[in-house]
């Protein structure tokens, strides 16, 4: 009795070790198709128009994405493969320019028109309103003599 | 106030006119490779005859490493037939010309080789690795590598007579 309690024991130990086994390499697997699509997707389809590794259904895409899931089979890091396609392609394959020398050009020069634009139209309304008020003031003044002359002897009349 | 708007338009004008003066005044047909200067990525072929070719049995030969397709119309059709006269021309000084065709069917290959009577080695890049470690972003792309196996030049686009004998001349 004991025996069958053990051996039943040893059966069920097995096939937990074969379901953690099979969900674990399911898991890895899944990791390294995520991993090579976010690495394809930093890099731009060499044949298409503006379309990542990824993205891209061509066959050239289609062979590096192949190339990369290799490539982290057998132990590179993304940034190894990375520089790998920089060195084939050039920098022109990272659809993110590197962050260096004349790259900080492309990353900053956005924020700098948003600040420019931005001045530019905080200047304008302010310019505008300014010349709101100035005409207000403009138009509220007395111009003409006549108009004040004949206010004050209407004015001089209703007191009486 | 007028001053100062002129200024600004100006300002923001001339380096847009640069930049379209740069755009125009480059050759589109030259892509820069980082691999021009550089030692060749090794690669092995087996040719559409079983023959096997790598850069490693090659080196100490100048190579002329063409890549091409039978759908790349008409620019693989107008380089092939100066390829072939080169290949007759500086086989005997020991220039080894290797053609490898990328994405294609090799019946659609072999048609192309039997078309333009090519008798230089051609063989296909199954699974795209040669192309990718050479950076090509389309055919035909010729790369000349030099007896110590440094590529010397890359060309975008159909070869012409001058230009392959021009190139071959300076790797002999």
């Amino acid at each position: 009795m004991q025996s069958v309690g053990s051996s039943k024991r040893s059966l069920i130990a097995c096939l937990l070790l074969i379901v953690v086994g099979v969900w674990a390499s399911a898991a890895s697997a899944g990791s390294l198709e995520e991993q090579t699509l976010r690495v394809a997707a930093e890099l731009r389809c060499p044949v298409c128009q503006n379309l990542s590794v990824a993205d891209s259904p061509s066959e050239m895409a289609t062979q590096m994405r192949e190339v990369i899931h290799d490539k982290l089979k057998n132990g590179e890091s993304p940034d190894q493969i990375r520089s790998y396609f920089v060195s084939r392609y050039g920098e022109w394959i990272l659809l993110s320019p590197a962050r260096h020398g004349f790259n900080w050009v492309a990353w900053l020069l956005p924020f700098v028109a948003i600040l420019g634009g931005g001045g530019i139209i905080v200047l304008t309304i302010r310019r505008s309103i300014r010349r709101g008020h100035e005409s207000n003031v403009e138009q509220s003044s007395p111009t003409d003599p006549r108009y004040a002359s004949r206010l004050e002897s209407e004015l001089k009349e209703w007191e009486r | 106030m007028a001053t100062w708007k002129k200024l600004s338009l100006l300002l923001s004008i001339i380096p847009i006119l640069l930049l379209l003066a740069y755009g125009f005044k480059t050759n589109p047909r030259e892509v820069p490779s980082p691999l021009v200067g550089r030692q060749a990525p090794p690669f092995a072929v087996v040719m559409f005859d079983g023959s096997h070719n790598s850069l490693e049995q090659l080196l100490g030969k100048p190579i002329v490493l063409n890549f091409w397709a039978s759908w790349c119309f008409p620019a693989c059709y107008e380089e092939a037939p100066h390829l072939e006269a080169a290949w007759q021309a500086y086989r005997d000084r020991g220039v080894v010309f290797i053609g490898v065709d990328i994405q294609d069917r090799d019946t659609d290959a072999k048609g192309f080789i039997d078309r333009f009577k090519l008798s230089f080695p051609n063989g296909p890049d199954v699974q795209g690795k040669i192309s990718i470690d050479y950076g090509v972003y389309g055919v035909p792309e010729t790369f000349f590598i030099g007896k110590d196996g440094t590529i010397h030049y890359k060309h975008v686009g159909a070869l012409n007579e001058k230009v392959l004998r021009a190139k071959i001349e300076e790797m002999l």
